[in-house]
């Protein structure tokens, strides 16, 4: 039988940039220190603040699932410090190519609350403008936007812009086909583009050590592709490292891949039950690595957050999630016919006389009750 | 008017569609330097350069997957799948992303790509250069799939995939690359036929023949030959396989009532499947006999000394004829 060896991969390595340890000390990494050295007390808060309110969404909404508001929730939980370092770094006409878990990076961009929620609810398969907000829908298919993003920052070069797009991914999808494609392409064209990967360490029920025996990040040089490895729950080191490779993309340098080393604390998604593949040991090895309590410990260690502007932010992450929640059950279900809708941009003979077909069929229950309904009642 | 090749045909289409818009853009393996396995794109780097004729690395999803990119920039990327049986490795990129990105966004990104393959067999090639897999294209919502099968329909028809603003997979029956025919090369797009409408290519009232790209000129050869034998076929070539267009195949059956379908890709759930039962379910009460389908084996395709047993020809499609007019045919003692 073939047995696929797996190796831990679940402790830090040497070779992992960080600037703020897990006890909330300072260290000094000579190569990420100057690119955050304008990053002041008040931005420090300020990611802070970010953290704690896309933590306080990702509770909110895993509550509301558990409540039947969304039919799915992908939790976020631990992993703020890599969706708020990263989407800081970035400018408002970089394009984002997100995977489904980066709901914290939309809400960062400024996608409405509900936007977001409705594509869990089930109402919708998207909940913001990709144009308005520079930002692509999220994707399901493990790997496929890291092909558009790089299309897109080909698209760049062609229009001669000094933008970039950056395609969020995980570790699980650095085993496809399609990143692989992705990075041959992006350095044969040298392509303004971001590989930022999410080690997160689980791929659903699949440990990182399964899609990769050697630390990820060391994947991208043999492709052409300047690399590196962060600590994922350091939100400074990873602002430093987004800005490291936004600089090069901008200045014409290409592609550039981080790793940001984190750890997925919650289950996949509401419907998994991580407790049957992986232990509380590990679990607890990671809650002391948590992202929001090391900059919070920085920044009193500074004497820079005292109890009232923690309670001031937690008051606003409260009135977020209380603005999500109400934006959540106060949202309409879709009208029935709009199922036919924008499949095509024009007229499609064989899809219109469907539609028609289907309008009068329910124009034929007006006033009577339909055999599914009867059968529902009957059973309840 | 000029006497092109459909080869040559494709190449002014896409000369053209390029001068028109400067957001086209071709990508695709060896389509640059080279012009092109089948030379399709010739001399087109050299004039609109690197930059808009891109020679890719040899990746089919990273094809279909970096235009999806290219088209949220705004740009039209046109595609080129080397030969039919390469395009599997981007499948997942064509059915899960370009098909339905414009209805995932509520129509807010637009997905205007043309994704050109050369399709069939008849060249006598190895595996995997020789297949006919328009059916799962078909079956894909928010793709459009057309087939031309003379070199101005090629012409005009690829011009009017890439002006359109969705995705279109465009089959180019490659064994009638070198065919010949006049084609106007400064027609009026607006005043061409629709991209989506079928035609009667030759007018008949016995049986009506049904087919497109490849297959159409020996479905025309299939009229004279009957017409020998005092029978009259109505040939109709598709043109377009998503949507079809059943209006004018409606009209030819009510008269006929007898319906030839035929198409080298396999029998079961080929196109050759939907128009039976289409053309069935709307003309039921004028067909005289079931709707019969003269369509390749369902095999893998075979070696290339072995093809013509696999590709409809002259002599199936009078067969299939035949059968539908229940004369002496194949199955005669087998069926009522």
């Amino acid at each position: 039988m073939l047995e696929a060896s797996a190796n831990s991969g679940a402790s830090p390595q040497p070779g992992i940039h960080q600037l703020i340890a897990a006890d909330g000390t300072g260290v000094d990494d000579e190569e990420l220190a100057p690119l955050v050295a304008d990053v002041d007390d008040e931005q420090l808060i300020q990611f802070y603040a970010d953290m704690v309110t896309i933590r306080r969404i990702d509770m909110e909404a895993t509550a509301l699932q558990r409540q039947g508001q969304l039919a799915l929730w992908p939790p976020m939980l631990g992993q703020e410090a890599a969706q708020v370092g990263s989407i800081r770094a970035l400018d408002q006409d970089d394009f984002i190519f997100p995977t489904y878990r980066e709901n914290g990076v939309a809400f960062l961009r400024g996608a409405d609350l509900a936007g977001i929620m409705s594509t869990w609810r089930g109402s919708a398969n998207t909940g913001w403008d990709p144009h308005k907000f520079n930002m692509a829908t999220p994707q399901i298919i493990i790997g496929a936007q890291t092909l558009h993003a790089t299309g897109y920052a080909m698209g760049l070069v062609l229009d001669g812009r000094e933008t970039l797009s950056i395609a969020y991914l995980g570790d699980g999808a650095t085993s496809q086909g399609d990143v692989h494609e992705s990075m041959v392409f992006a350095a044969s064209f040298q392509a303004p583009v971001i590989f930022f990967c999410q080690n997160n360490h689980w791929a659903i029920s699949e440990p990182v050590g399964l899609q990769a025996h050697t630390p990820i990040a060391g994947r991208a040089p043999g492709y052409g592709i300047p690399s590196m490895r962060v600590d994922g729950n350091d939100v400074l080191a990873v602002l430093a490292a987004t800005r490291w490779a936004a600089a090069r993309a901008r200045s014409g340098g290409g592609p550039s891949f981080i790793e940001a080393v984190t750890y997925r604390m919650g289950a996949h998604t509401t419907a998994d039950d991580p407790t049957r593949y992986r232990g509380v040991t590990e679990l607890e090895e990671w809650a002391a690595k948590d992202p929001i309590a090391r900059v919070k410990a920085f920044l009193q260690g500074r004497g820079k957050l005292d109890a009232a502007a923690e309670a001031e932010v937690a008051a606003r992450a409260n009135a977020v999630a209380a603005e999500l929640r109400e934006g959540c059950i106060n949202m309409p279900d879709p009208a029935p016919m709009s199922v036919f809708d924008n499949v095509y941009t024009t007229e499609h003979a064989i899809l219109d006389r469907q539609r028609d077909h289907y309008e009068r069929y329910l124009a034929g229950f007006a006033g009577t009750e339909s055999a599914t309904s009867k059968l529902e009642g009957s059973r309840s | 008017m000029s006497s092109l090749t459909l080869t040559q045909a494709i190449n002014a289409g896409l000369r053209k569609s390029m001068e028109e818009d400067p957001k086209v853009v071709l990508m695709g393996e060896d389509i640059g330097t080279l012009g092109g396995v089948f030379r399709v794109t010739d001399g087109l780097m050299k004039d609109f350069g690197s930059h808009r004729v891109i020679d890719t690395p040899l990746a089919e999803s990273a094809i279909i997957g970096t235009a999806v990119g290219l088209a949220y920039r705004g740009f039209r990327p046109v595609c080129e799948i080397q030969f039919d049986g390469f395009i599997y490795p981007g499948f997942d990129q064509i059915v899960s992303q370009v098909a339905k990105l414009h209805m995932r966004t509520h129509g807010q990104v637009r997905m205007p790509l043309t994704i050109r393959v050369p399709f069939g067999g008849g060249i006598g090639s190895p595996e995997h250069h020789s297949e006919s897999p328009e059916a799962y294209f078909v079956h894909t919502s928010g793709l459009r799939v057309i087939s031309a099968s003379n070199p101005q329909d090629a012409y005009t028809m690829l011009r009017q995939a890439i002006a359109c603003d969705d995705p279109v997979l465009f089959f180019e029956p490659k064994r009638r690359y070198h065919t010949k025919g006049e084609v106007d090369l400064d027609a009026d797009l607006s005043r061409a036929p629709a991209m989506g409408a079928s035609r009667i290519v030759s007018a008949g009232t016995d049986v009506t023949l049904v087919t497109y790209g490849p297959l159409v000129s020996t479905a025309l050869d299939a009229a004279k030959a009957a017409a020998d034998d005092g029978i009259s076929l109505e040939v109709i070539d598709l043109r377009s396989l998503s949507p079809i267009d059943y209006g004018p195949l409606e009209e030819s059956v009510r008269r006929t009532g007898r319906l030839v379908i035929t198409h080298e890709a396999s029998e079961t759930l080929g196109l050759g499947a939907e128009i039976s039962a289409a053309v069935t379910e709307r003309c039921f009460n004028y067909l005289e006999a079931a709707p019969v389908r003269v369509t390749g084996f369902d095999i893998p395709y075979p070696p290339s000394k072995l093809e013509k047993h696999h590709l409809p020809d002259l002599d199936r499609m009078l067969d299939g004829v035949d059968r539908v007019l229940g004369r002496p045919n194949s199955l005669s003692g087998l069926e009522g």
